[in-house]
């Protein structure tokens, strides 16, 4: 199907979604933050706690004077690689545990620093490579099912738990496993170690629980003969090191939003704004596909009336991951089926809004979230209100497809509810696979006069956000009636201007310019 | 006399339920006789498997459908609503003028991790829920919005400092008795701090029951499906009620 919409209005959105983005990147150019420099000492190579139980990661990047963070973590530490002749992870835990500190060295030549961070940047590198090489080989030799990929959430808490539900899902037709952070991860200003078996709402994303999925799931993967991708949460204060954590252990999608944390997290926007920035670098390197939270604006408001902010966020996102260096296959757009079910022709709005989405990002791969917001504990409608989802999903040729589940609101999914949702999704998708194809929308009718309408909204509020600058229309409360100032919220104290000094080894590898060639 | 109710299939008394469940067991004729008797063990009598099939290795889910010998006497169950007494805005507004005279200070957060605000949005918020305006919106509420993850000591803090007279506490998450574990923390801490009997406190969320809201030591509690008008009558009712008290 397809909706004649005024393209000109779309070429007008991206214009302003550049707009909105340029002063942004300009302030993104000139900061760092804690979380992107423990970002760089993870790909060095530092991992592991310390006696305290303090992620090695944050006890060196703490251990820098806060006048002296702006040159960045990696010339210190280079220049105490040089000195001590210590690999990466002995010489943390020698700095953290009182045998040497950082201003020691602080006499030694900068290019001897560089020179010794070099091999430890090119095996990161080479790592990260031969992860994402796994990938390529592994999804020609074990192709997925057609889109939209069917994508469930195992959140037990216990990372051995879910690896069996991951395990069942993936046999009962999942193609996407998301763990669930334990509610609450994406407030911590660190990432938890080792493997985890309690946890609240969630499992906690750390390295060791991202290697035990993915081993299970490579398992499966050979067995049934496709592969199965899992998935992580970058969002929240510890986005680039999450992205390093999924890109050493080939997750293939981050959940990864330009605003999400400001807005639904309070995570300060300027930590926010840097922090995203970097780990896209990283998820665009590592070929991570990253999904973005537009949902977020539906669950928490009326649908229809925030139709206009979700693909304007959309637009917004896609100028935020096209700058981190990210192809459009890479750019998981979101949006959700969240009309409240007794509006009458709710289902034309749902597929206006995803067809809408489709045509504006045609190469994107749109991720469709599950009704949740009238979903009441009535499992027998629950489970109807999901079948409209899926075909709204598979009419519209979304390319990532979060499975509802009839036990929405009551627990977390049970292993049995998400076959029930695996098996409804495939009996609709099949059945209706072609009829997108065959449907052409009445031209003028509700559907189309319903994407104009969500579009020109759109154009509207992006030209309200460009003149006010992104980060006062966020003060202004224009997204989801929230209201953040540009130096509140969390993690503001991690925000620092780069020096004229400040060097990150992995930027230069990692830019944009660089990835695309 | 006890009247004693059974589950109505198509006829009186006959006592039909459906069940599903998963058993974690290849599915096999076996599985489906396993999952016959276990609804057997339960106390269930007429017992048929109309569906039992292979939903991954090592896992099969079953349909039953089923009969009770069990009966319930409803005219015993106590489960008081605080559902029934609500008033409009425009009355809530007009109550509170005349009965309270000043502005109820309303504070509500999501406590513990919980990082799920829709219901405490739902309440609050300007917008409302189902047509029914928030409490922001209220002439007579002054309302405070504490957010997400907001711990329980900080809540408790915050209603001293900012003199609030009703809490509300939201949780929507309730892995492994988190919800449970939360409103009882912040009732206790209310309590040890002697603020417990200066608010009215009230917990919410789709889990919660009022019954289980008084269990807890809560003045109510609100589950899914409540309008913010109900929890407005609810704090403007009670806190009328404790002034009448007060002034004797």
């Amino acid at each position: 199907m397809e909706l004649r919409i005024d393209r000109s209005c779309v070429e007008r959105c991206r214009k302003l979604a550049a707009a909105i983005a340029d002063p942004v990147e300009t302030f993104i150019a000139a900061h760092s933050t804690v979380s992107v420099e423990r970002a760089v000492l993870r790909l060095l190579g530092v991992d592991g706690i310390t006696a305290e139980e303090v992620p090695l990661p944050n006890a060196v990047v703490d251990s820098i004077a806060v006048d002296a963070r702006g040159h960045g973590a990696a010339i210190p530490f280079g220049r105490a690689l040089a000195e001590t002749g210590l690999e990466p992870p002995a010489l943390a835990h020698a700095l953290t545990s009182g045998g040497c500190t950082l201003e020691q060295f602080a006499e030694t030549p900068e290019s001897a620093a560089r020179g010794a961070l070099r091999p430890y940047v090119d095996e990161a590198l080479t790592r990260i490579t031969a992860r994402r090489a796994e990938r390529t080989e592994a999804l020609v030799r074990l192709p997925q099912l057609p889109p939209p990929l069917l994508y469930v959430i195992v959140a037990s808490g216990n990372i051995y738990e879910d690896r069996t539900a991951a395990v069942a899902a993936a046999e009962a037709g999942a193609q996407v496993i998301a763990v669930i952070r334990s509610t609450g991860q994406s407030l911590l200003d660190f990432v938890p170690y080792g493997p985890t078996t309690e946890g609240f709402g969630g499992t906690y994303a750390t390295q060791a629980n991202f290697a035990i999925m993915r081993t299970a799931l490579d398992e499966i993967g050979e067995r049934l003969g496709r592969y199965v991708m899992l998935t992580n949460y970058a969002s929240g204060l510890c986005m680039p090191e999450i992205a390093v954590m999924a890109a050493l252990e080939r997750l293939d999608m981050l959940l990864n939003d330009s605003m999400y944390g400001i807005l639904f997290r309070d995570i300060n926007m300027k930590r926010t704004f840097v922090d995203q920035h970097f780990s896209r670098m990283l998820n665009a390197y590592s070929g991570i596909i990253i999904n973005t939270g537009e949902d977020n604006y539906l669950t928490t408001a009326d649908a229809v009336d925030q139709a206009p902010a979700v693909l304007a966020s959309q637009f917004i996102n896609e100028e935020f991951a096209h700058r981190a260096g990210l192809p459009d296959a890479q750019i998981g757009l979101g949006d959700a089926y969240e009309i409240n079910p007794d509006l009458e022709d709710s289902f034309l709005y749902q597929v206006a809004q995803a067809q809408l989405a489709r045509e504006i990002f045609p190469e994107a791969s749109l991720k469709y979230m599950p009704p949740t917001k009238h979903m009441t504990g009535d499992v027998f409608k629950g489970h109807l209100i999901d079948a409209m989802f899926n075909l709204t999903s598979v009419m519209t040729r979304q390319s990532i497809h979060l499975c509802g589940m009839l036990t929405e609101a009551i627990h977390t999914p049970f292993l049995g509810d998400r076959a029930l949702a695996l098996e409804n999704a495939r009996y609709v998708m099949n059945t209706a696979r072609h009829f997108g194809d065959e449907m052409v929308p009445r031209p003028g009718g509700a559907i189309e006069l319903r994407a104009q309408d969500v579009l020109n909204g759109c154009e509207a509020l992006l030209e309200r956000v460009a003149a006010a600058g992104l980060m006062h229309a966020i003060e202004a409360a224009t997204f989801a009636d929230v209201s953040r100032a540009p130096e509140g919220g969390r993690g503001f104290d991690g925000v620092f201007a780069r020096a004229a000094d400040y060097y990150n080894p992995f930027e230069e590898a990692l830019a944009p310019a660089a990835v695309r060639a | 006399m006890t009247k004693l109710v059974k589950p109505y299939g198509d006829t009186q008394n006959d006592g039909k339920v459906q069940l599903s469940f998963t058993l974690p067991v290849e599915w096999s004729e076996a599985a489906d006789e396993a999952a016959r008797q276990l609804a057997g063990k339960m106390g269930f009598s007429e017992v048929q498997v109309v569906d039992g099939r292979r939903i991954a290795s090592g896992f099969s889910f079953f349909v039953l459908y089923a009969s009770t010998p069990q009966g319930i006497d409803v005219e015993t169950i106590h489960a008081p609503s605080v559902r029934a007494s609500a008033m409009s805005m425009e009355e809530i507004d007009a109550f509170v003028t005349e009965r309270i005279g000043r502005k109820v200070r309303v504070a509500g957060a999501c406590i513990g991790t919980d990082a799920h605000t829709v219901g405490i949005d739902a309440i609050l918020n300007m917008k409302g829920y189902k047509g029914d305006y928030g409490l922001e919106r209220y002439h007579t509420f002054e309302t405070f919005n504490l957010g997400s993850q907001v711990a329980v000591d900080e809540l408790v803090r915050y209603t001293q400092e900012h003199r609030i007279d009703a809490l509300l506490a939201s949780q929507v998450v309730t892995q492994k008795g988190s919800d449970v574990k939360n409103f009882t923390a912040l009732s206790e801490l209310l309590e040890a701090q002697g603020l417990r009997d200066r608010v009215v406190l009230i917990c919410g969320g789709p889990r919660v029951t009022n019954l289980l809201a008084s269990e807890l030591g809560y003045d109510a509690g609100f589950g899914r499906g409540t309008l913010p008008s109900e929890v407005a009558s609810f704090i403007a009712l009670t806190l009328a009620e404790r002034l009448r008290h007060a002034v004797r």
